[in-house]
């Protein structure tokens, strides 16, 4: 096959990748066994350019490939039917540049066209739909559950989302910031900066210090601690553990309030810019950081293991919501949820990342339920703890250096890629230039993207009362997937 | 005289006064069992007070049953309420076989809450009724059998047995107590919807049961469906008193006693919602089926009893 092989936060010319023709590419995607990572369309003059790019996991490369598409191609041969992680990038394309995949078994719209959307239905006598959404009872965001039931047990449940219409990939090209990125999906505000952050960098030939890489990856993990920790108490709020609930909470507040001494503001917003980042961490922060994160765990250890210990919570966590490692391979989930399916994805380790690479982790032993999901965030709010201290102690060597350069006009003719793990897992950002150097393209996946999907397949043969617990557990974002 | 108008007075005040401050000590208790400071004791009459004054909004796909419900429910539990011992075993009505009517009222106003909950149309309330409507079907013929053989042992089928057990039956008698309080306190937790039954706190309409039935009143309507319930709990409450209370106390102190029996209870039930989780909903049934076989022993020991081995 005909690709460009490139790393991670690598910028490569444009016209370095290669051109191949649609048929061929569909035919050999649908052959390949490779992890689909980025697939999308964007306008060449006359025609469309289809970039594909696959991820290999064993070679930790990034594999880049593209097709000209003329505009009066209209229906293609879907890959989906043969290989079925292409399954929500196919739709998206279909939806944004309306080549139809033939042979698609589930081509319903992603993010428009919600009037014409039609559920999968079941009839019978004791059937049932619950619909719920897109308003909810607590404050989150819109997206609409149709369940299937018979009795008590859901059947099927299909969930539609597309309720905001942001337009976040063309705000992008008009006027990009770091503002822009960090609202993309508030809950990952570090992560989706730093992403943005580092394709401006990579695009413009910048290169920023140790030092600020450094303090973008202890915000990063003290970002996943934080929802980490908050995660575990909704879990436990959902099975009504009071106790847990509460201090998990508690101990969540102790984790963001360090954020807001290290940049002002809780959740990080303005901690990183494009070229390093604003703000410092000298060393009484730095101790204190360490002082609080030893407490955070010495909490987080307590309570976990006590709830653990519990009866009725244990009797609700374990084999509640199952995905087996088949169906979330099939379905391509990814980062934390792939994790607790045992897909051993992580692209803080799987493509070479100098500051995580001498770093150990335990190997996780997934059981792919409900419990699967609350031990995997507990095992890394435990290892996060211990890369932020290891990072504290290799900034003490960089202190000289200066927190941000000032950055370069974007090189024309540019293609690059910047994957983070954040929290929920892989967020990819691609951009391209064009000859005048502005930006042409740029695509966001939030993991959610991969993951909403999983969440139906959980829910499938379980109690409709236990579908908060297994929502909880995935913890996916609305507006990752809306964008 | 001055005495009967005292302890009809009483037992009205604790019906409608006592609902409040018990499922106050209640959220209290959470409170300090997470480490917050909680609100007032008083809050859920302050909340009952705010919802008198709001106005009602009420669904355009609803018919009169829905407007109607709500006050059969208040009337019917405030009507139970009138044949509930309290105080020494003192009802405001008591007449052999008041069990029967007792059981029957307290369905009735069961039964409109599930067909107001099935009149709006809304498929989380559905599902609520229909969770209501299977464990209500455990549940009574459980309550039915412990009042039956509890009332039975006094030999004319009135409430006033239910104080006397352990004076007149002896060993046997603490284990009927032992069993029927037991028995009756799971029913006040599925009744009451509670930890480990139910999530009153929740937010998730999936998982309700009580709550999502009623998730289409507002304003008095609310106020007295939910007051309704707290009468309910003071109801069963007090009938779990009743048995745990010796009748050949004091006056002065059997009042003292019967009164802090209601925070007592209510400082129970806040301590069980802390420390455990939720059962789930499958695993509900088999919760609620300990209540029916502690019934049936509690029938079989009055069995004995009554009509020796």
């Amino acid at each position: 096959m005909n690709y460009y092989t490139m790393k991670n936060n690598e910028r490569i010319n444009l016209l370095d990748i290669p051109t191949i023709d649609f048929n061929a590419l569909t035919a050999q995607l649908a052959a390949s066994n490779l992890r689909p990572v980025s697939f999308f369309g964007s306008d060449w003059g006359e025609n469309i350019k289809l970039y594909v790019i696959l991820a290999d996991d064993e070679n930790k490369k990034l594999l880049v490939t593209s097709s000209l598409i003329n505009k009066n191609i209209k229906e293609y041969d879907s890959i989906t039917k043969e290989n079925h992680q292409y399954h929500m990038f196919e739709r998206e394309f279909y939806e944004q540049f309306g080549i139809k995949p033939l042979g698609h078994p589930w081509l319903k719209p992603v993010r428009k066209n919600q009037d014409n959307y039609e559920f999968f239905e079941m009839q019978g006598d004791e059937t049932h739909q619950v619909a719920v959404g897109p308003i909810h009872a607590g404050v989150i965001e819109p997206g609409h559950f149709r369940f299937m039931c018979q009795g008590e047990k859901i059947y099927n449940l299909e969930i539609m989302l597309g309720y905001q219409h942001r337009g976040v990939e063309d705000l992008m090209l008009k006027k990009h910031s770091n503002q822009l990125a960090e609202s993309i999906c508030g809950d990952s505000v570090i992560a989706y900066n730093m992403a943005y952050s580092q394709i401006m960098e990579e695009l413009s030939g910048t290169q920023i210090t140790p030092k600020a890489k450094l303090i973008r990856r202890i915000a990063l993990e003290m970002e996943r601690i934080a929802i980490h920790i908050g995660d575990l108490g909704a879990i436990l709020g959902d099975i009504a553990y009071l106790m847990g609930k509460e201090v998990y909470g508690v101990t969540r507040t102790l984790v963001i309030n360090t954020m807001l001494e290290i940049s002002g503001s809780r959740f990080g917003r303005g901690l990183i810019t494009t070229g390093g980042v604003n703000f410092d961490i000298d060393d009484n922060l730095s101790k204190k950081i360490v002082d609080i994160l030893n407490n955070v765990k010495n909490t987080v250890e307590k309570m976990t293991h006590a709830a653990l210990k519990s009866s009725t919570v244990m009797s609700r966590l374990e084999k509640t919501g199952t995905v087996s490692l088949e169906t979330a391979t099939e379905l391509n989930l990814v980062g934390m949820i792939g994790r607790s399916c045992g897909i051993n994805l992580d692209s803080r380790f799987d493509f070479l990342d100098d500051f995580y690479k001498d770093l150990k982790r335990k190997p996780f032993k997934a059981t792919n339920d409900a419990y699967s999901r609350f031990k995997i965030r507990y095992k890394e709010i435990i290892e996060s703890i211990s890369f932020v201290k290891k990072f504290l102690k290799v900034l003490e060597k960089h202190k000289q250096e200066n927190l941000c350069v000032s950055t370069k006009d974007l090189i024309p003719n540019s293609f690059a890629i910047s994957i983070v793990e954040g929290w929920r897992g892989e967020i990819v950002h691609v951009a391209t230039t064009d000859e005048t150097g502005k930006l042409s393209r740029y695509k966001i996946k939030d993991p959610s993207f991969n993951n909403w999907y999983g969440l139906s397949m959980a829910v499938r043969n379980n109690g409709i009362s236990d579908f908060p617990l297994c929502n909880k557990g995935f913890d996916l974002s609305y507006c990752g997937f809306d964008l | 005289m001055n005495n009967d108008k005292f302890l009809i007075l009483f037992n009205v005040l604790i019906l409608l006064i006592m609902p409040f401050i018990t499922l106050g000590v209640i959220k209290k208790t959470k409170a300090f069992w997470s480490g917050r400071k909680g609100v007032s004791i008083l809050q859920p009459l302050y909340d009952t007070i705010k919802l008198f004054k709001k106005d009602k909004t009420i669904s355009s796909t609803t018919s009169w049953i829905f407007n109607f419900a709500p006050a059969v429910i208040y009337t019917t539990t405030l009507f139970a309420g009138l044949f509930t011992p309290m105080i020494k075993c003192h009802s405001i009505i008591d007449v052999a076989g008041a069990f029967i009517i007792f059981s029957y009222i307290l369905g009735l106003g069961k039964f409109f809450a599930l067909i107001a909950a099935m009149d709006t149309g809304s498929s989380f309330e559905g599902m609520g009724a229909s969770r209501e409507a299977s464990f209500t079907t455990i549940v009574e013929p459980a309550f039915f059998i412990i009042l039956a053989s509890l009332t039975a042992l006094s030999g004319n089928y009135t409430f006033a047995a239910l104080t006397d057990l352990i004076s007149s039956n002896g060993t046997f008698g603490i284990l009927i107590i032992i069993m029927a309080v037991v028995s009756l306190f799971i029913m006040l937790l599925v009744e009451c919807s509670r930890v480990p039954v139910d999530d009153p706190t929740t937010h998730l309409e999936l998982t309700m049961i009580h709550e999502v039935m009623i998730l289409d009143n507002s304003g008095a309507d609310l106020a007295l469906i939910t007051w309704a319930n707290g009468i309910k709990m003071v109801i069963l409450m007090a009938l779990i008193s009743n048995i745990i209370i010796p009748l050949n106390l004091d006056f002065n102190l059997s009042l003292i006693l019967f009164i802090l029996m209601f925070p007592i209870l209510g400082i129970i039930v806040g301590t069980i919602e802390s420390g455990i989780a939720r059962l789930r909903m499958s695993h509900v049934f088999e919760f609620v089926f300990v209540m029916s076989s502690f019934a049936l022993v509690v029938a079989s020991l009055a069995a004995v009893k009554m009509y020796g081995i």
